[in-house]
């Protein structure tokens, strides 16, 4: 299908490159041989400029028409309704000041086109007009400016308040580790230069450090809904990023330095998997993997949908491959998940 | 000042007169030191350098868009590093990587600025050269000899660097990291070394031409558009290069002496290294510290040429002179502090990251009031739609377009989904990249006649290159915002291994058609381009009509540029349509007056 449609692309684009070739070679049978724009160059060009502009256009609706619906679904993070809607109000703007100056600016090529004869008015200079430009954008930015700042010191401000629990992100090539402070929600100390393979010490914790002996190392990310998460995020070799596109939140990780991010989780993956949106994404998803399946491709099991955790930052061979699932559930199944997960202490004693 | 330099030169012409027969195919074609056949040597290395730098994008979109597909053309062109047709993980960062720094090192700093400031400088300002021809010479050997070693990086056994063309260490600073951070890597970073030499004596150069070799009545105000902008871009150059430097011997250090100015504490395949105590962090503000004015040492050359070129094809002048000087310097001033953008969540400290917000929205403002410039400038104009001025006005959509999304990338706030996914991609490539490409374009299509002697490239096939290529960059580059959108990041080889992504393909296959289609096009360019130098038609001396200096030297080269005296001054570039009390043009008949005109008896003069 796809060979089909890129084939049937190359023909019409073929076709449209000798008609267009032909196109202005005719208009210039009657005219002198010059290199030089003449009326009839002018006239097509003009035309066309506003041809543009509908492409323009079109090309704008086309897009939303068709793609809004892979856009990422409502933010499931406390601050992520706020970004949301900054990022709507950018967008407006921005789509104003695009209609408006794409339409002018080719509007003006199409209309003023040149002629013999014409003559172009000489405008050089108008103080007023350019106040008017200047100060426009000066105080729409300045209103972008600090509600985008005021958005973002909240976000970043990460502090002890409202009882988060502390996680840690571990990142290495080509996977992702999560560490819990455990019961006293402490991290214990830790370096790679502590890292002891054999004794399954993976992510180099300070075994004589008491606040590391209840840590909980995990693959897989679970998150009680509701409650605030401090991230403390490592990396053990080369920059990583941590990027929750659901919960509009990234943060890098940077070997040498302790980063941080801050959220608090609003809905559970139960939850998010009914919402609309994501009942329709999934629905077409795996419409599209039953169609591989059926060719015996790879990536064909059908999909259910999970939050996810991803690499952001070149890393090496399999960064594109570099994930951990989140799980955002209510604080009973947390509760009863993370009871059953080792602490540090005895996973490191059995290995002995 | 300028009159004392003036007769220095004179008497320079004179005493060279006597050499002048004297010239060998060596000293005139390969070691020149004459300004125009340096910038034809600057040009032709570029477009080299695009056509690799291109058809790597090419290959590296067909992956996306068909990921794990096999295609007989990877064989052949990648052989061990695309198994069965295959391409390799490895090699896709690679290719990645490549296409990013010779796109905007190689093609769009050198070939752009380097072509347009080395044969517009002395043209437009009335010179006979370049300040010192020497050293223009050895700044253009010195870019040649650095793109023979990029070149050549391609062909090391464990292939070229892979990092991403911003380099971050520890990966490109451990070999044992990826394949590429070894030889390929080493390259890389001695190649570039090199490219900052070259750039740093050529901007040197291009300040002090400006400065000092201005023909009698050239003030500063009287300088065309083109040649502000080639002098503040040398300006930012010379600030900013420098600090690209340190970054990279500093890497250098930490790759080959055991150093720690980038890495601490790293484990990697099962061992410790002794690093301690360096950032990755102080790497990436070193590498902005360049990187971002690097977007405006390839924009503003761009934007300088559109002015001229709009200009004059608008038959009207450029609408706000002064104010287009200031967003000039507005926009180089605040390149330099902005580069924290790039860096929001990176780890650095969240107050640095409000300030950088804060300048960065700032720049806006001077860009905005260019857009509104440029439009008002076609205005009530007579525009003749030559292939350049097509080029022009396609550069202000794009700026426009992808300037915009700047408003969303530049919002720490906004910043923190978006960044490093494809929103990113798009918004670069639309405003640095196909703008100034497109800057580029419309320079080659206007001083065509000025580098190969009167001949003029065929507009009709000029026409169909632009309008393809316009087509398809907004084909390419419009739907890949939403693809960012929906939460793709850059720089994976492959989007399969998420479900989330899947119904992304298709958009994917979209962009790539459209891709296809574009680099196809560039083959009309190149075509029209080697065919105009041997079987171009000469046109006149002044083609398009032009008020500027280059116009009035005749069609041959030769070293000094104007027979006789250098033309004296008398007025700004821009006198286009100008008329006097009764409505009638200042040269009857005519509607441009050359710089060259005196001021006729009760004209009244712009600006000045």
């Amino acid at each position: 299908m796809t060979t089909l449609l890129t084939l049937v692309v190359l023909v019409l684009v073929a076709i449209a490159i000798s008609q267009m070739t032909k196109m202005f070679e005719l208009s210039q049978l009657t005219t002198e041989n010059s290199q030089i724009a003449n009326d009839q160059d002018n006239k097509i060009n003009g035309y066309l400029l506003f041809a543009f502009l509908i492409f323009i256009y079109g090309i704008t609706i086309f897009s939303f028409w068709k793609y809004t619906k892979v856009l990422l679904p409502t933010a499931a993070s406390a601050h992520g309704a706020e970004y949301d809607y900054l990022m709507l109000v950018s967008f407006i703007i921005i789509f104003i000041v695009q209609t408006l100056t794409q339409a002018l600016l080719h509007y003006f090529g199409y209309k003023y086109s040149g002629k013999k004869g014409n003559k172009a008015l000489f405008y050089a200079d108008n103080d007023k007009l350019e106040f008017i430009w200047t100060i426009i954008p000066v105080i729409v930015l300045a209103g972008l400016i600090l509600w985008g700042l005021y958005t973002w010191t909240e976000i970043m401000d990460v502090n002890d308040e409202d009882d988060p629990i502390i996680v840690e992100l571990y990142a290495q090539q080509f996977n992702w580790t999560a560490r819990y402070a455990g019961d006293d929600n402490v991290l214990g100390g830790a370096n790679v230069r502590m890292i002891d393979i054999d004794n399954a010490n993976i992510l180099g914790l300070d075994p004589s450090d008491s606040y590391a002996a209840d840590d909980i190392i995990v693959k897989e990310l679970h998150l009680p809904v509701g409650r605030k998460v401090n991230f403390k995020m490592r990396s053990q070799d080369v920059l990583h990023s941590a990027y929750m596109p659901h919960f509009r939140a990234q943060m890098n990780c940077v070997p040498g330095m302790i980063t941080e991010f801050s959220f608090t989780p609003i809905t559970t993956t139960a939850e998010m998997r009914l919402d609309p949106d994501v009942v329709d994404k999934v629905k077409r998803t795996n419409a599209i993997r039953a169609k591989k399946a059926a060719l015996g491709e790879d990536n064909s099991d059908p999909w259910e949908f999970d939050y996810i955790l991803l690499c952001n930052k070149i890393c090496g061979k399999s960064h594109y491959n570099m994930q951990m699932k989140i799980i955002v559930e209510t604080e009973e199944e947390y509760n009863k998940w993370i009871k059953e997960q080792k602490t540090f202490k005895p996973a490191i004693a059995s290995v002995n | 000042m300028s009159a004392t330099a003036h007769a220095q030169v004179d008497g320079h012409e004179e005493d060279h007169g006597h050499h002048h027969h004297k010239e060998t195919f060596v000293t005139k074609y390969i070691f020149s030191t004459d300004h125009k056949m340096i910038s034809k040597q600057y040009l032709i290395t570029g477009l080299i350098m695009g056509t690799i730098g291109i058809a790597m994008s090419i290959l590296f979109r067909m992956q996306i868009a068909w990921p794990g597909e096999s295609f007989p053309i990877f064989e052949a062109v990648l052989g061990k590093w695309a198994p069965g047709g295959v391409m390799d993980a490895d090699i896709y960062l690679a290719l990645v990587t490549i296409h990013g720094t010779i796109m905007v090192f190689f093609v769009l700093t050198a070939g752009l600025s380097g072509t347009f400031s080395n044969l517009l400088i002395p043209l437009q300002i009335g010179a006979r050269d370049m300040a010192s021809g020497f050293l223009n010479m050895v700044s253009y050997w010195l870019f040649f000899l650095s793109s023979v070693i990029m070149v050549c990086s391609l062909f090391v056994e464990a292939g070229p660097a892979a990092a991403g063309w911003t380099i971050y260490p520890p990966l490109s600073a451990l070999p044992m990291a990826q394949p590429g951070s070894g030889m390929g890597m080493t390259l890389w970073l001695v190649s570039m070394a090199i490219f900052i030499a070259s750039s740093l004596l050529g901007s040197l150069n291009y300040i002090v031409t400006v400065i000092n070799l201005r023909t009698k009545g050239m003030s500063m105000t009287r300088l065309p558009l083109t040649i502000w902008a080639f002098f503040v871009t040398a300006i930012i150059g010379v600030i900013s290069f420098p600090v690209l430097l340190s970054a990279a011997l500093l890497l250098i250090m930490d790759r080959s002496f055991g150093t720690s100015f980038f890495l601490s504490d790293i484990f990697i395949q099962g061992e410790v290294l002794h690093y301690q105590g360096g950032s990755p962090v102080l790497y990436e503000h070193l590498f902005w510290f360049l990187g971002h004015p690097e977007v405006y040492i390839v924009l503003l050359p761009a934007l300088g040429i559109t002015s001229e070129v709009m200009s004059t094809n608008a038959r009207k002048p450029i609408f706000g002179y002064r104010a287009m000087i200031a967003s000039i310097i507005a926009i180089a001033f605040l390149s330099t502090i902005v580069w924290g953008h790039h860096m929001f969540i990176s780890g650095m400290n969240p107050f640095l990251g409000s300030v950088f917000t804060f300048t960065t929205l700032l720049i806006a403002i001077p860009s905005a009031v260019k857009a509104f410039n440029y439009i008002t400038t076609l205005w009530k104009g007579n525009l003749q739609l030559n292939p350049g001025m097509l080029f022009s006005i396609g550069l202000v959509s794009t700026f426009i377009t992808g300037g915009l999304t700047g408003i969303v990338l530049g919002d720490s706030t906004l910043d923190i989904n978006v960044h490093d996914t494809y929103f990113v991609v798009a918004h670069f490539h639309l405003v640095m990249g196909i703008s100034a490409l497109y800057g580029l374009f419309a320079g080659v299509y206007h001083w065509f006649p000025k580098m190969f002697e009167g001949k003029m490239m065929n507009k009709n096939l000029g026409y169909v290159h632009f309008w393809i290529t316009a087509v398809c960059a907004y084909g390419v580059f419009f739907p890949m915002h939403f693809v960012g959108m929906a939460g793709v990041p850059r720089r994976y080889y492959q989007n399969t291994a998420f479900p989330m992504f899947d119904e992304l393909t298709d958009v994917q296959v979209l962009m790539t058609v459209f891709a296809i289609i574009a680099a196809g096009a560039q083959l009309i360019f190149l075509y029209n381009f080697v065919n105009s130098i041997f079987n171009g038609k000469k046109g006149s001396l002044n083609p398009w009509s032009s008020n500027t200096l280059e116009w009035t030297t005749p069609h041959e080269h030769f070293h000094g540029n104007w027979h006789g005296p250098i033309p004296e001054v008398h007025r700004w570039a821009y006198d286009y349509s100008k008329v006097d009390a009764n409505g009638e043009y200042i040269i009857p008949g005519q509607d441009f007056v050359p710089q060259t005109v005196p001021l006729q008896p009760d004209e009244e003069e712009m600006h000045h």
